[in-house]
């Protein structure tokens, strides 16, 4: 097991992914972050508290369960289902960026497109994710990206943030 | 877990996260999305051998949410009315494909009979066996229960309940004493002592012949239907004197605390059990229990049939 991400790094990463956001969208004005639970939910609150600060404006900011889309789901026990929250402004012709941990395979950057659908029509999609493994499975890549970090299929990546694991950090197990 | 057949074959955690899935679904489906694609090309039938509104329809609308197909199947109308044994219409139903049958039938076990004898490899889901259970409506109650006064937590601790009328014949009275008690709730049973069955003494639950003494001291009345098709004999002198002494009217009901509520799983016979005042009150929730059937048998659905094998992650 190893450290690839320590708090201080998290931190950088996700103020210049904040920054990247923002000269991208010229602005925060009609951006939506929805982050996927459980932590790509309490990374898409730091870059809006980021952006908030950032900007001296709130951000719009949410969470989008994408669990009732998963195409994997007769592969696995079934999960809970997390809530879901629209900022009360809507998705309806936004600049929306999905925000997640860990991109793997794609297929959970798949079910949230599928979900989105449901909800509204963005004018844009966009993908911020802590971690790029690599691996992908479909046609998916990052916008944004923390940090990209070459693995093994057989190797795991573990985020840990504070809200949830009591500690921010990175970590790659198995596989050596 | 891949049956639904009794409340006994949960466990706290496994009833909580049906719970709590019904409410995150329920959030869904307040919202503009009203149809998941979850259960795509899964079939689920609904095989209802005895008359049912709510909880066919109820089923039918769940599984429809979640995209399955579902095939409904009366006895009425079916070679079932023709003599055709529960064995014959599980291997047709098998030959077709179901994932799962919703069964309801007059034969108390006769959902577990089908799960065992394994003359069908899908689910099978309880829809009321005969005067034994009926595990959904009382996930259902439990929900409305928990939504009205479960004050935030997750369980029912604290939470009086009084259960009055024809429990003898009542399968939602069994299943509603086993989870409401599972889930830290109080259980007390009103009734004339003819229509309680054998054995109610080793239940969890305590026993009033006196509707009056009780209903000051609960938080939830639920009102059972009086169900003469299954009375061979004569369990009460006649329905007047049973409504005097068992029925809820808008007399009883003004001693009822302030927060409490009043629920009836459906049928009513409005004159006996309960009165049409009283049913039709701000304090009667009864509507909304079969709204809440809804999110709660897609929640059943889910649980059964969307994942793998395995047991349900929480996080």
């Amino acid at each position: 097991m190893s450290v690839a991400l320590s708090a201080q790094d998290i931190s950088r990463a996700l103020m210049r992914i904040s920054h990247e956001i923002l000269e991208r969208n010229h602005g925060s004005s009609n951006i939506v972050l929805l982050g996927i639970p459980t932590r790509g939910a309490h990374i898409a609150q730091r870059i809006a508290k980021n952006i908030s600060e950032i900007e001296g404006r709130e951000a719009n900011v949410g969470t989008l369960d994408i669990t009732m889309y998963r195409d994997d789901l007769r592969l696995r026990p079934p999960r809970s289902i997390m809530p879901t929250s629209i900022p009360a402004s809507g998705i309806e012709g936004k600049d929306l960026i999905l925000v997640d941990d860990v991109l793997f395979s794609g297929r959970t950057i798949r079910a949230a497109l599928d979900a989105l659908g449901e909800v509204g029509r963005p004018r844009t999609v966009q993908l911020a994710v802590l971690v790029d493994r690599g691996h992908r499975q479909l046609p998916i890549r990052a916008d944004f990206v923390g940090k990209n970090i070459p693995t093994s299929q057989n190797q795991s990546v573990k985020v840990l943030v504070s809200e949830v694991d009591g500690i921010d950090e990175v970590l790659i197990e198995g596989g050596e | 877990m891949k049956h639904l057949l009794s409340i006994s074959d949960l466990n706290a955690m496994q009833a909580i996260s049906i719970l709590d899935t019904a409410s995150e679904l329920a959030r869904i489906s307040d919202g503009q999305v009203k149809k998941l694609p979850t259960l795509r090309g899964r079939t689920i039938v609904n095989l209802f051998a005895e008359d049912s509104t709510r909880t066919r329809i109820s089923f039918e609308a769940a599984a429809k949410r979640l995209s399955a197909d579902v095939i409904n199947f009366s006895a009425k109308g079916s070679s079932l009315s023709k003599g055709e044994s529960l064995k014959d219409t599980a291997q047709t139903l098998q030959a077709m494909g179901a994932d799962a049958v919703v069964i309801r039938h007059s034969a108390s076990g006769a959902a577990q009979r089908l799960a065992d004898l394994e003359w069908m490899s899908g689910s099978v889901i309880n829809a009321g066996d005969g005067t034994h259970e009926h595990p959904s409506q009382a996930l259902l109650d439990a929900y409305t229960i928990r939504k009205h006064l479960g004050k935030g937590s997750r369980d029912l601790q604290g939470v009086r309940v009084a259960i009055v009328g024809d429990i003898l014949h009542s399968r939602v009275a069994r299943s509603n004493v086993l989870l409401l008690t599972l889930l830290g709730a109080q259980v007390v049973l009103v009734a004339p002592p003819t229509l309680l069955p054998v054995g109610v003494e080793s239940w969890p639950v305590t026993i009033s012949y006196d509707f009056d003494a009780v209903i000051a001291q609960v938080d939830v009345v639920m009102m059972l239907r009086v169900q003469q098709e299954r009375m061979s004999d004569l369990f009460f002198p006649n329905s007047r004197e049973y409504s005097r002494y068992f029925g809820l009217n808008s007399e009883r009901m003004s001693k009822m605390s302030a927060q409490a509520i009043v629920m009836h799983p459906g049928p009513m016979i409005r004159g006996l059990e309960i009165s049409a005042d009283v049913a039709d009150s701000a304090r009667s929730v009864i509507v909304e229990q079969v709204s809440n059937g809804v999110n709660v048998r897609m929640a059943i659905l889910y649980v059964l049939l969307a994942g793998g094998p395995l047991e349900m992650v929480t996080n």
